[in-house]
């Protein structure tokens, strides 16, 4: 008889659970249309996910972080199309100036429309009246004041186009810079907690908030004007799609746009609201957004969410109690698979998560959604049930093993009708602690646009939306009490206690 | 029935049995006794194959017990541990039917050969669907006898297999467990460290001292015939009650 080995069962099982989770086959996939991690872009992917709708196909919206997670997820066919800055694409993208954008993004299979109306370059913003205190009026007028604290997303800090570039071309002397969020950033400046932010010209913020924009007078920012970016297969794939995201080629002003910003920002409405709204007064559209009332919405992000926790934690199960059982049996590769485990435990979710990216692009054909945070749920959930299967077997006195093997039973019958059962409260307990942290770790699955509570979690801290936070937060620690309670009934009902 | 060839056992690079050769004769009771560590039951786990000789051979019936046919074996030999070894998470029931189930005998057969050794044992029915927690000490060491005894095995090992009860229930297992051998006529092998039982149970008696065999034969053999001032010794240890007048 062969075995088949751990690693390469892992990898079947995984490749069957992911199989059976809907959204994978390519055929049948709707039209994904990509969206950064700020208001503005979630906003422009709402308008793209309305009109592919009304282009009559299905569409939906992944939020996946920043500018190098959507370029990726753009050209390995995991988003349809996304709103991009024309700036962004020369000075990030691309890192280079070709005279025909068009043509350069062509070589890469994506294909990009004409401008959409507005620009939202990149500026430095602060307090009108720290500005005026320190007699600042323009970018270069920073130069005086070294002592200015900064507080940038951490993208800008790592952007060509952003404070390397901005620092040399104007010989800025500030030192105190941090990386920050976004909103956050704008709390600071506000709160006087940093002097200096970044700013996107479009921001509702800006309005709010009464907020000095410093004219960049050596003219370092290139101009950001937003366009759309989609596959080129797209047309073909669900026609009329692209004829419709193309309807909005110069019909969103700055001032427009800074009132789709202020009304989600603000005005704390929801981006598919906002959307539709512009769309039905700019272009006459009748669109209806399927937004559903708050229950609604949970019972999506539920079913989204268990369909990351249960799959992940099953595979967990299959791959995680054979492993602890090769652990006890072996001592040294017991050793070893204990220690890598550990390991695992010890990567960052969010690192793990990412790295997934990649791997499940190369596994089954998906690099972003469900299958790699699946994938990270699954390793994160191995530790505690391969070390509590170890520790349930080892922990069973020698006596009893020598007394099942003295009858005469071969040692596949002594794993599963003595040492299993004996450890099986160990491992159920195990499991029990995977899945509570399982449930807690699926929320950053809307980092890669896997749904779950993690979406509203992570919207509500972009927003500052503390009602949307916990529309998310709340039935994450419902469901892992829930979890909680369930395992504790089954324990009671599987291994009763004798007085 | 077994057969030792010039056996040794190491443990930790010490030798810790042998040389020693030994025969078992068949439907005879044989007690293997001696002080703490003199090998005792590394010997009676070297008849079934627990433990492997380091040199030397150990035979079942002609066959050489080896890896390969250990299990063959052990179907053959029933084994019985202190406080019956059962295991915690099975009934009473379950604990004595375990192999016959996976080695897929007839349901109704088993049904009738616990009923049989709950008889032979006196084993109360009612205690057959309890678990090993909920078992009295003697009751426990009863359902290990089933257990070792379910498919009528050609020979029964013991390895202390009292020593856990106090001495009423004891002595009275110690009759029972006698009547047994003489009913079923078996081969058995007990280990004791008590000169008594070994007097009372053996046919035949091997005292071993740190590994190797210090006499054997008849009880009456080491308390008139002792071999050497060690046997003497071991004998007058165990003594009587001293009741003051």
């Amino acid at each position: 008889m062969t075995r088949p080995s751990p690693a390469r069962l892992a990898r079947a099982i995984l490749v069957l659970l992911l199989a059976a989770s809907p959204g994978c086959s390519r055929s049948e996939r709707p039209v994904v249309v990509g969206a950064k991690k700020f208001t503005e872009s979630v906003v422009l992917a709402e308008l793209g996910v309305l009109l592919a709708e009304d282009a009559g196909a299905a569409a939906r919206r992944d939020d996946l972080g920043g500018t190098p997670a959507l370029w990726l997820a753009l050209t390995q066919g995991d988003i349809d199309a996304y709103a991009e800055y024309t700036g962004t694409i020369t000075r990030q993208i691309l890192r280079a100036d070709p005279p025909d954008l068009a043509e350069a993004l062509a070589a890469h299979g994506v294909r990009m429309s004409r401008p959409l109306g507005y620009r939202n370059n990149y500026a430095l913003g602060m307090r009108k009246d720290v500005a005026a205190a320190k007699g600042i009026a323009k970018t270069s007028d920073l130069r005086d004041h070294p002592e200015l604290r900064c507080g940038f997303i951490h993208e800008f800090l790592d952007r060509p186009d952003g404070w390397p570039g901005l620092r040399d071309h104007y010989g800025l002397p500030q030192s105190d810079v941090r990386g920050m969020n976004h909103t956050l950033a704008y709390r600071a400046l506000v709160e006087k907690g940093i002097d200096v932010t970044e700013v996107y010209t479009t921001d509702g913020e800006i309005a709010q908030y009464d907020l000095l924009v410093l004219p960049d007078d050596r003219e370092f920012f290139p101009a950001y004007e937003a366009v759309w970016l989609y596959r080129d297969d797209l047309e073909a794939r669900k026609p009329g799609v692209v004829e419709r995201l193309r309807r909005l080629e110069g019909r969103i002003s700055e001032a427009a746009m800074q009132r789709l910003n202020a009304a989600v920002q603000v005005d704390k409405r929801s981006e598919p609201e906002v959307a539709s709204d512009f769309l039905r007064s700019e272009l006459g559209l009748d669109v209806r957004t399927a937004d559903g009332t708050l229950f609604g919405r949970v019972m999506r992000s539920t079913g989204e969410h268990l369909l990351l926790v249960v799959p992940s934690l099953l595979a967990a199960v299959l791959v995680g109690v054979p492993l602890g059982v090769l652990a006890a049996r072996r001592p040294t590769l017991g050793r070893a698979v204990l220690a890598g485990a550990g390991l695992l435990q010890t990567i960052p979710s969010l690192a793990l998560l990412l790295f997934m990216i990649p791997v499940m692009m190369w596994l089954v054909g998906r690099g972003t959604g469900p299958p790699p945070a699946i994938a990270a749920l699954f390793l994160y959930s191995l530790l505690p049930i391969v070390r509590n299967a170890h520790a349930g077997l080892t922990s069973i006195p020698g006596s009893l093993r020598e007394s099942a093997e003295a009858l005469g039973l071969p040692p596949s019958a002594i794993l599963r009708r003595v040492e299993l059962p004996l450890a099986a409260p160990t491992i159920l307990a195990g499991v029990r602690t995977a899945a509570v942290i399982n449930v807690g770790t699926a929320t950053l699955g809307g980092f890669i646009g896997a749904g779950g509570y993690g979406r509203p979690i992570l919207r509500g801290i972009d927003k500052f939306d503390v009602p949307l936070m916990l529309e998310g937060a709340i039935p994450a620690a419902v469901l892992a009490l829930a979890i909680e309670a369930l395992f504790g009934l089954i324990e009671r009902r599987a291994f009763p206690r004798h007085g | 029935m077994f057969t030792l060839r010039d056996v040794t056992k190491d443990y930790a690079g010490r030798t810790a049995l042998g040389p020693i050769s030994l025969d078992l004769a068949p439907g005879r009771t044989t007690v293997l006794i001696g002080p703490s560590g003199c090998g005792k039951s590394t010997l009676l786990r070297l008849l079934i194959g627990l433990v492997r000789p380091d040199s030397g051979s150990v035979a079942f019936d002609g066959v050489p017990v080896a890896p390969e046919t250990a299990r063959s074996v052990r179907l053959r030999v029933g084994y019985v541990i202190q406080d019956g070894g059962l295991f915690p998470h099975l009934s009473a029931r379950s604990n004595v039917t375990l192999l016959a189930r996976y080695l897929g005998r007839d349901r109704s057969a088993i049904d009738a050969r616990v009923d049989e050794l709950a008889e032979l044992t006196r084993f109360p029915r009612e205690g057959l669907d309890r678990r090993p927690d909920q078992l009295s000490g003697g009751q426990r060491q009863r359902v290990g006898l089933m257990r070792a005894l379910m498919l009528d095995p050609d020979a029964l090992l013991l390895d202390e297999p009292l020593g856990a009860l106090d001495p009423l229930v004891r002595a009275d297992l110690q009759t029972e467990l006698r009547d047994i051998f003489r009913t079923l006529g078996k081969t058995a092998v007990l280990v004791t460290h008590d000169l008594a039982e070994a007097a009372f149970f053996a046919d035949r008696v091997v005292l071993l001292r740190d590994g190797r065999i210090v006499q054997e034969g008849s009880p009456g053999d080491l308390w008139h015939r002792p071999a050497d001032p060690f046997v003497t010794r071991f004998v007058q240890a165990q003594r009587g009650p001293e009741v003051p007048a």
